[in-house]
């Protein structure tokens, strides 16, 4: 038998013992060494031969706003275009019609797996093999707007069908069951309780689906339409000042991913009501509550 | 003689090889309170759930109120009912569920005013007054704004039976309604479905609970691998069991 270690000898009265957390000098060593190639990267790009005036200047600039608000225009459009799709397809995809669950398993098949750009471009160019409809010329109809919404919205229709059947297969059976107990119809239990609750899965991705869309978008400057992308084209093979239009641009999609980003949580928040018993404060309600001095819950 | 609420003769229900309900013939009257005991596997809740057509009959007949549950008769064939109306016979037929299923997107009220809107068609005042005049009833008034995830399992519970009754059945199916609740909350559920069978509603009830069972059912059915085994008063098939499948199960449970 060992004996007993000695109990350490306490602090001296009345003094509280101090405790001493471990020391993370690793921590030190790397964050330096990030600053430090940070900082590098940032003298490089400020001493580049470019002129950040013109990329300021720009971003106000009338034909560059303007794209910019096509660019929000047209990826709205197209992004609804694919919710609408999506849930019609995902519903299809899950419908006990082997024809109808196979047509939608044949779009998404086909537009998840060609390239958007591609399908832009066959959009564009669809009077080439269909000179008319509708008694109307082709070209006249198909604008660079619309080939560009049919092109991004119908792509799009197939990731979000795939994401909106995830979201129905998260729902409980339970639940519709309960409905269809209460006398609901199929088409009842769909709208009223298997989507309200979908949504709390579906709407993260679709988030994420839109963000991306905002940037998707500027492929369609390859079929001329005047978004955002394509407006600083036109301003650069003017002036030669590529970079700084390219610098311009992105500082504008930085600015509409952003402000989605936020509008993102608080639907994220509407959505999640019922799944848990106290709703997180809202990070500008924390700040308020704080200001206030209120405890925090 | 007055027709039964739920008449089954005969009822086979399998799922592919599996069958879980070999011919169940059975009756319960209008006002009765039939419980189904049983050993779990032994098809009581598939039968439970074929009575609202939840589940398809594979053979044999079941009527509710003197009509077949999911079928219509044509002289020597049975033609499947459309969606719309399952739908509506579905609406008279009350059920809850073991994991009470509630909509967790929706208010205590909002559960309970749902189908008499959608289903009856109530203007929204009038389900509001009518769902508060049931969340009352079991003892709920002050949670009507209260979501399903802030209420106890028995609270969520007699909510769902509230909803239920909403839609003022006929009958009332009760799917083991206390197996996923705490001990403690247990007996505020049973006191409900007591107070709604003193009211004379027919009540088919799954449970395991066998003093509910004793008190409350004008009759108890005892069903073992997807038979009847023993059927009779509470007193007669719970304290004085002729078949040993019977006396082997009520020596587990109590």
């Amino acid at each position: 038998m060992t004996s007993p270690e000695p109990a350490p000898s306490g602090p001296p009265a009345g003094q509280p013992l101090v405790a001493v957390p471990v020391r993370h000098y690793g921590r030190w060593v790397s964050g330096a060494l990030v600053l430090a190639a940070l900082t590098w990267l940032v003298l490089a790009f400020a001493r580049a031969d470019i002129d950040y005036g013109t990329t300021g200047e720009f971003f106000t600039a009338e034909n560059v706003i303007r794209g910019a608000g096509r660019t929000l225009l047209v990826s709205v459009l197209a992004q609804a275009i694919g919710i609408a799709l999506g849930v019609l397809f995902a519903v299809m995809r899950l419908s006990r019609n082997p024809v109808t669950s196979s047509v939608a398993w044949a779009y998404i098949w086909l537009f998840r797996g060609t390239p958007v750009l591609v399908q832009l471009l066959i959009w564009y160019n669809l009077a080439l093999v269909f000179p008319t409809i509708a008694g109307q010329p082709t070209s006249d109809l198909m604008t660079p707007f619309l080939a560009a919404l049919l092109g991004l919205g119908i792509n799009e229709g197939a990731y979000m069908a795939e994401i909106v059947r995830a979201g129905i297969g998260s729902v409980d059976e339970g639940q519709t069951e309960a409905a269809q107990a209460l006398g609901m119809t199929r088409a009842q239990t769909l709208r009223r309780v298997v989507l309200p609750q979908a949504m709390r899965v579906i709407i993260p991705p679709t988030g994420n689906e839109f963000i991306n869309m905002l940037k998707t978008s500027s492929l369609a400057y390859t079929i001329q339409y005047g978004e955002l992308l394509l407006s600083a084209v036109a301003v650069y093979t003017n002036n030669l000042q590529v970079i700084e239009l390219l610098f311009t641009v992105s500082l504008w999609y930085l600015v509409l991913t952003s402000v989605f980003s936020i509008g993102q949580y608080y639907l994220e928040r509407r959505f999640s009501r019922g799944a848990a018993r106290q709703p997180e404060q809202t990070p500008i309600g924390r700040l308020v509550s704080n200001l206030r001095g209120r405890p925090r819950l | 003689m007055t027709t039964p609420m739920v008449l089954a003769e005969g009822v086979h229900k399998s799922f592919g090889r599996l069958d879980v309900l070999k011919g169940i013939d059975l009756q319960v009257a209008r006002g009765e309170v039939m419980c189904l005991l049983g050993p779990s596997g032994s098809g009581k809740s598939t039968f439970l759930r074929c009575i609202n057509h939840l589940e398809k009959v594979t053979a044999g007949r079941l009527s509710v109120d003197g009509q077949l549950v999911g079928y219509r008769q044509k002289g020597e064939r049975l033609y499947e009912l459309k969606e719309r109306e399952t739908a509506q016979a579905r609406a008279d037929i009350g059920m809850v569920f073991q994991r009470f299923n509630l909509f967790p997107h929706m208010t205590a009220l909002g559960n309970v005013m749902e189908a008499p809107m959608r289903v009856r068609g109530q203007r929204r005042d009038q389900a509001d007054a009518w769902a508060r005049t049931l969340l009352a009833r079991v003892g709920l008034d002050d949670k009507a704004s209260a979501y399903p995830a802030q209420l106890s399992g028995g609270q969520q519970q007699r909510v769902a039976i509230a909803r239920a009754l909403a839609m003022e059945p006929k009958l009332m199916l009760f799917d083991e309604p206390t197996s996923a609740l705490d001990p403690e909350l247990v007996g505020e559920v049973l006191e409900v479905m007591r107070a709604l069978a003193d009211d004379g509603m027919t009540m088919v009830v799954v449970t395991h609970e066998m003093g509910f069972a004793r008190d409350v059912a004008d009759r108890v059915v005892f069903m073992d691998a997807g038979v009847v085994v023993e059927t009779g008063p509470p007193a007669q098939v719970i304290d004085d069991p002729q078949h040993p499948r019977t006396r082997a199960f009520l020596n587990r449970v109590s």
